[in-house]
Parts: structure tokens; sequence; C-alpha cells
């Protein structure tokens, strides 16, 4: 027998009241989430503390959950917001120490284990203005469509689209870049 | 063909780490704990889905189950239906979402405890195990088709309509039962996580009761010019919904308005006038009139000023009338500055922060930047900020200057307010050494008025609410001189009524200012201050012997107050301070029946008053009702050069037609 509830049964079960509903989800979800606050900050520290900020403002805003929306668009919704969030704290004095900003300069610190490869990621996250890191980041995720980050951003999925073909061309431009020199 | 890309996914994939179990079993912990609390007593709630043992024990897995999963077909899938995505679908209009929503749940947020238990630990060695058997457990699971329970018809429909109905999106009250905005509100629930729609605190007590004259002759309260409660009512009834009833204060709704009493002469600091007239709701009772006019000292004359904003960005003051209206509001009051006047500004979000140091008005170029470059973001600490403004406002002080933090906030006190009474202290402490702090409140939705009167009120500073940029110019230009020089502090108020003449009476209003009688001679307790060319307004109501009005009936064994020789109603008793003495001064007055005509002033602050009472409720009125209260006041109006009192019939048009 495989019955699994719904995420969105025990989202609302949890907005309603119920703990072990709202343990369960957050425990089914907790590295997903983990993930994406690691694709949306670029650092394991960074998305460790946004996890931790998230999983204590969970238990509130899960009240607000009415099943509108799937419950991993809402999630995901939360975490980008989050993530947001932090970026602006940081932006009106150190734009740089944001997101993926800093991790080349950190990366540099300890260059014993920096492989090329790695510092080639993060140019290329860094190289990329918020909107469209926020986009891959979400899209990276095996499970997530277009659609659903669409959702997530609240903005269309034409617009994703365009976004993601966006993406590969500045890649691509950089790889060649990269060749030419 | 797109190997960047696929080179960066691989990349991303192998860069990116587990998460650390510790943390993962604290943070799971730690929202257990917050749930708990947000949920308080609904803890016990079940859902309607039943779900078994072996539901819960499967739950928690699906994470693992995407690193088992088969990423190639999964990315494989994607990149078809991007490519797909792309031909079909049309670019449609973007919106944005709320930015605020997070920043306003963070303020609230306890921090985990950092040491580590041992039940935690277990907890992470259980959690970490649990999941590894789970996920083989439900390896299948990738094939099923549909989970147990899909949701509803009508969940699907709604779920569909819902980016249409967003994108028309306002702060409407009718769309706040879509997700994004229930959000916002929900996140509004500042402190201790209670799942309130609305967190607004407001100052208040119960209404002040009819008091016997033979029990309680005396009545002392301390004055207040706060404006703040007017404020908040007009922004509910603006928007369309009667002020919560703790919102309404009738003293400072009746105080907002500008009043010409007769002015002090001969160096006085100010001027009582007292008039008695006939009640407007009442026949049987009589209104007492205290108006007191504050002297308007030379203007040219004034001190410097050291002006320390201390302004709130937390991500909630994001909202159109809340930052971008204090910008609007501080560039006004720039104008009214003067070249030897300084001004600084430290903000409080996360981490407090002086963002402009102590400047000359005169440059205004750099103060209007560096005001510019406001952002609102993170989250409020507002007792680091305080103590920082002070700081750089004792930095300021010289002698003879006038030295004042003005904190600017929609409410959001909460970080690092650990202990309020601290705080208060120490404003108290930092008003005795000079300075001096005003509050100003924006918006709406977490407005902590009653944190505001408190901090105000210890630091001998007007609380006032701005909600437009009216609102602003009002409290920040027409009135500057006013709320930033105070030409007397600790103004205290003792009325002795006369049994032989006065059966009952109520001071109408004050309910958060009453003193005990003994504190009126004692100089060590803090009172209100009165600024420079302030009025300030105080109305008993008093029910004269032999009046039908009476509700006590007379004690049977109390001895019969005769009526003596004296015909004064009361004895009128006010003490005050000059700026920086520590000994008062004290000033009397009978009040006799029939004192003074009711002029506009007195018929308008009578107006006000019962337009208070009437939103306060309460069993005083009898059947006066809103209509009663418009024509009263449309009858005066009188000069009304802002415009303050005809905006005030408005408001009581609107609260006539939303009572009903």
């Amino acid at each position: 027998m495989r019955m699994k509830t719904s995420d969105e049964d025990l989202a609302l079960a949890a907005s309603g009241g119920d703990a072990d509903a709202f343990a369960t989800l957050l425990a089914r979800h907790y590295d997903r989430v983990f993930r994406l606050a690691f694709r949306l900050t670029g650092r394991a520290e960074r998305a460790e503390d946004l996890t931790q900020d998230i999983c204590a403002a969970l238990p509130v805003k899960i009240a607000g959950f009415r099943a509108q929306a799937k419950f991993t668009t809402w999630l995901y919704r939360v975490v980008v917001n989050a993530a947001e969030d932090v970026r602006r704290r940081h932006a009106s004095h150190d734009r740089a120490a944001a997101g993926w900003g800093d991790v080349e300069r950190l990366r540099r610190a300890e260059a014993a284990e920096t492989t090329e490869a790695m510092d080639w990621l993060h140019h290329a996250m860094r190289s990329l203005p918020d909107e469209l890191q926020d986009t891959l980041a979400l899209t990276l995720d095996e499970e997530m469509t277009h659609a659903d980050a669409a959702d997530i951003l609240g903005i269309s999925e034409g617009t994703v689209s365009w976004r993601m073909s966006e993406i590969r061309k500045r890649l691509r431009a950089m790889r060649q870049e990269e060749l030419a020199q | 063909m797109t190997n960047e890309f696929d080179d960066l996914k691989a990349l991303m994939d192998a860069a990116t780490p587990a998460p650390d179990a510790r943390r993962r079993a604290e943070n799971l912990e730690l929202a257990q704990e917050n749930f708990a609390r947000a949920q308080g007593s609904r803890a016990g709630m079940r859902p309607t889905v039943k779900r078994g043992l072996i539901a819960r024990l499967t739950e928690g897995a699906k994470s693992m189950l995407n690193t088992l999963s088969h990423r190639g077909v999964l990315t494989a899938t994607t990149a078809i239906a991007a490519v797909a995505l792309v031909m079909i679908v049309p670019q449609t209009r973007d919106y944005v979402v709320d930015p605020t929503t997070w920043t306003e749940s963070r303020v609230a947020l306890p921090k985990p405890e950092t040491s580590k238990t041992d039940d935690e630990a277990d907890m992470s060695a259980d959690l970490l195990g649990e999941s590894i058997e789970e996920s083989i457990a439900e390896t299948p699971l990738v094939t099923e088709t549909k989970p147990a329970l899909a949701p509803s018809p009508r969940q699907q429909k709604l779920s569909a309509a819902v980016p249409e109905v967003q994108n028309g999106q306002t702060a409407g009250i009718g769309s706040s039962a879509l997700y994004e905005s229930a959000d916002a509100a929900d996140l509004r629930s500042l402190p201790g996580l209670v799942p309130d729609q609305n967190t607004e605190a407001y100052a208040n007590a119960d209404t002040n009761s009819l008091k016997v004259t033979a029990d309680e002759p005396v009545s002392t309260f301390s004055i207040d010019v706060d404006t703040a409660s007017y404020s908040i009512v007009r922004s509910s009834l603006m928007n369309g919904h009667m002020p919560p009833k703790d919102a309404v204060r009738v003293e400072e709704m009746v105080n907002y308005f500008p009043y010409t009493y007769p002015a002090p002469d001969d160096g006085a600091p100010f001027r009582s006038t007292i008039t008695v007239s006939p009640t407007p709701w009442n026949d049987g009772t009589q209104l007492v009139h205290i108006g007191i006019q504050g002297a308007l000292p030379e203007i040219e004359d004034r001190p410097p000023l050291n002006l320390v904003f201390l302004i709130d960005t937390s991500g909630s003051m994001q909202d159109a009338n809340k930052l971008p209206l204090l910008k609007q509001s501080f560039r006004l009051l720039l104008s009214e500055l003067r070249p030897e006047d300084q001004v600084s500004i430290v903000t409080y979000a996360g981490s407090a922060g002086q963002v402009l140091e102590p400047t000359a008005a005169s440059d205004r170029t750099k103060i209007l930047n560096a005001l510019e470059q406001l952002e609102a973001g993170g989250s409020t600490a507002g007792q680091a900020g305080l103590q920082q403004a002070y700081q750089v406002a004792e930095g300021m002080a010289e002698e003879g200057d006038v030295t004042r933090v003005i904190l600017a906030t929609d409410g959001d006190f909460n970080v690092g307010l650990s202990d309020p009474d601290a705080l208060k202290d120490f404003i108290a402490d930092k008003r005795d050494s000079g300075t001096f702090l005003s509050v100003l409140g924006f918006g709406r939705g977490n407005l902590d008025d009653a944190t505001m009167q408190a901090l105000a009120q210890n630091g001998n500073g007007q609380a006032a609410y701005v909600d437009t940029l009216n609102e602003a110019r009002k409290v920040l230009v027409d009135q500057l001189t006013g709320a930033l020089f105070p030409i007397a502090n600790d103004v205290k108020i003792q009325v002795e009524f006369n049994p032989a003449q006065i059966a009952e009476y109520r001071l109408i209003g004050y309910e958060t200012r009453a003193l005990r009688r003994e504190d009126f001679s004692n100089d060590k307790v803090d009172a209100g201050d009165i600024g420079a060319g302030h009025s300030v307004t105080a109305v008993y109501e008093v029910t004269p012997v032999g009046s039908d009005a009476i509700r006590n009936t007379p004690l049977r064994y109390a001895s019969d107050p005769k009526p003596e020789g004296s015909d004064e109603i009361g004895f009128f008793k006010l003490r005050y301070k000059t700026p920086g003495a520590s000994e008062s001064q004290l000033i009397e007055q009978p009040i006799l029946p029939g004192q003074a005509p009711a002029d506009d002033d007195v018929r308008f602050s009578y107006a006000i008053a019962g337009f208070g009472q009437l939103l306060r409720g309460g069993p005083y009125l009898g059947d006066w009702s809103y209509d009663d209260a418009i024509a009263l006041a449309n009858t005066a109006k009188g000069e009304d050069p802002f415009g303050y009192r005809i905006e005030a019939v408005t408001l009581m048009r609107l609260a006539e037609a939303l009572s009903r």
C-alpha cells in the first residue's frame, strides 16, 4: 500500500493547525529548499541561514496557505522572496557581498581546492543579472517546469523561456570570449 | 548545442552541498516550535485527511527521491518543454511579486538556540536514518500516477484563476482571499507570531467614568498634545472602515485642531481660559471647557536645532505611504530649517547605522541625497538604532541648542525591544539629560500605537501619525516650532469640584493620562509638555446639584452637602516647569458658572469631543448622533485657514454612513 498524502492536503492541514502535517511537509521539502537556497545565494552558509529563516517563518506563513497554488509553488515563492530580501538588505551598502557576488573573492582566498571549473561557475552566475539568476536557480531543479518557475516568479511562461534562452546566449558569449583569450 | 548550459548545470549539481544534518535537525525543530507557538490553543486540531502511521513514515523522503531519480531524463523533458513554450506562449504582462511580504515576517523570528542538546543530536540522527529508510521504501512512487487525494475541482479552478486576478490586484479588500495578499496580511502578525491579520496595538484605557463629587472631588491628569489618534481615525475612515474603538483617544482628536484661545501676555508661558456652557448632548449637564494657549516666542530668536532622524528602513516600510511619504515629509521639514541647524540621519533595520553624519541644514543637497538613498529592507532593531541616534544627538548638542531625536517608523519595533520598561527608562533618562524624542508613525497594518505613545511620552515628545503629505505638512511645517521647542514641561492639571454646586462630573478623554491626586504636587512625576504656540483643550462634563441628569442617587447615610456661600463650580490648578527647571510653578483660577461665552473654537471642540465619544461608544451621549455632531461642527467652523475643520466634518459624514 503506497498511500501518500499530497503536499496540498498536508499544507491545508498544517494551515489548520496540524503540527504533524507541518512537520511531515517540511521534512519532505527541506532538502529541496536548501538546494534552491544554495543556487540562489551561491554559498553553503548563506543557504543554511536562509533555510533557517524560512523554517522559522514558515509556521506563520503556512496559515495563509489556501491551496490556490501547488504547495511547492507557494513554498518556492517564499524561498525566492526571502533570497531577494537578503539581497536587497545587502544591496544598500555592499552589492558585491550579496549572493553569488563575493564567492569568487572567497574562493581565491582558499585557492588550494579551487578548480578552474568552479571559478567558471561562479563567474557565470555572477555575470547574470539577479532576475536571470533567480530564473536559472529555479529551473535547475529537475522537477521544476517553466510553468512552475513562471508561477513562482510571478511572470509568464513566455518570460521564463525567454530568460532561459537569454541565459544560454550569455553563457555562450562568455565561453566564446574565454576561447578568444 | 548548448554545452555551456549543460556544463553549468553539471557544475551546479556538483557544487551544491548537502544540507548540514545538524542544522537541518535544528531548523526543523525550530520550525516545529514556532508552529506550536503560532497555533497557540489550536494545537490539538486534526486535519480532515486521514493519515496513518505508514503515511507519516513515508513522508519526508521526496527530497531524497530527487537525487535518486533519473536526472538526465527529467532535464531532457524540461529542455523540450522550454523549446516548445517559446513558440506557443506569447509573452504576457509581468507583474511584481510583492517583495515586502517576506521582510515583515522576519521581524518576529526568534533565533534558535545555538547550543546543541542531546535531544537535538538524537533527532538529527533519527531524521537522517528515517529519510534513508523512507527513500528506499518510497522509490516506486516515481511511477505513481496520482497522490492519494487530489485537490478538489474547486481548488483547481481557483488556482487557475489566480494569475489573472493577481495582475489586477491592488491592496484591496476584495482580493485578500488570494494567496499573495493573504501572505502579506498573515505576515503582519508580529509579536509572538500569532496568526492574526492585524497587529496594530493601541494605547488606551476604559472611558473615564462618572465621578460623584462628594466622594471624589479632585480630578488630576497630565496634558496631552499628541495628535496621532485623530490621524489614525481619519486613515481608517478614509479606507472605508470604522476605526478600532481603542484607537480613539478623544483628547488627541480635540487637540488635533489649532484653536485661537486668548494668548498669554506679560511673559507668562501660557494662559488658561475656562468656559462653562450647556452640553450639546445632554440638557441636564454643562461642559467645563479648559483651553490653554502656549505663548509663541519670537521665532527669529529660536535656538539652533539639532535633529537626528531615526528612520525605520525595515522591509515593511516599503509601501508608498511609508518610506516614500517619509522622504517627502522630511523634504518639507528641511525647508523650514535654518543654516545653523544640524541634521543627522540614523537608520535601523537589521543593523543600525548612521547614514548621514551631522550636517548643517544649509547643505541641502547632501541631506537630500542621503534621504533619497534610503531603501527599505531587513528587520527592525529598534533599540540599537535608538541608542545610536542618541549617541549622535549627544555629540551634536551644544550649550543652548535644542536637541531632538525624531523617530519615524511603521511600528515594527520588536527586535531588540526585549524589555519595554528598560527602553522607556533609557528614553526618560536621556530626556532628563536634555535630548528629547518625537515619534512619527507611518502606514497601517502593524502600527504599534501603544509603543509609539509610550516612547514619545517618556521622551517629552509628540507622537503624530502621518498618513498623507498634508498631515506631514501640518506636523512638520505648520507646527514645527511647537513640536520642537517646548515652552513648558511636565504640565499637570488638577480640578477640584465644589460638591455644593456639582453633583457629578467626568473628564472627557485623557484616559491614558490620569495621574494620582498626590502626584500633582510631586515634581518628580513626569507629565506632558507644551510646545511653542500649542494649545491644549480639556473638557469636563459636569452635572449641577439638583439636575435631572444626575445618575447616582444620593446615599441614605451620607451627610447631605448643603449649598453654601460660594457659587464656584470648582477650582482649577495647573503646574508646569519652565524648560530645564526642576521646580514647578503653580497657576490657580476658580471656575465660575457661565464664564466666557462659548465661541466657535469651544463649540467646535465640543463637536469633536462628541464625535470621538460616538466612535468610542459609551453611555453618556444618549441619542446624540453623528448628524448632531455634523450640525454642530458646521456652525463652528470659524475661519479654518488650513481646512482641518471641514475635513473633520467629512470624516463625521463617513463615520455616519459606515456606522449604519
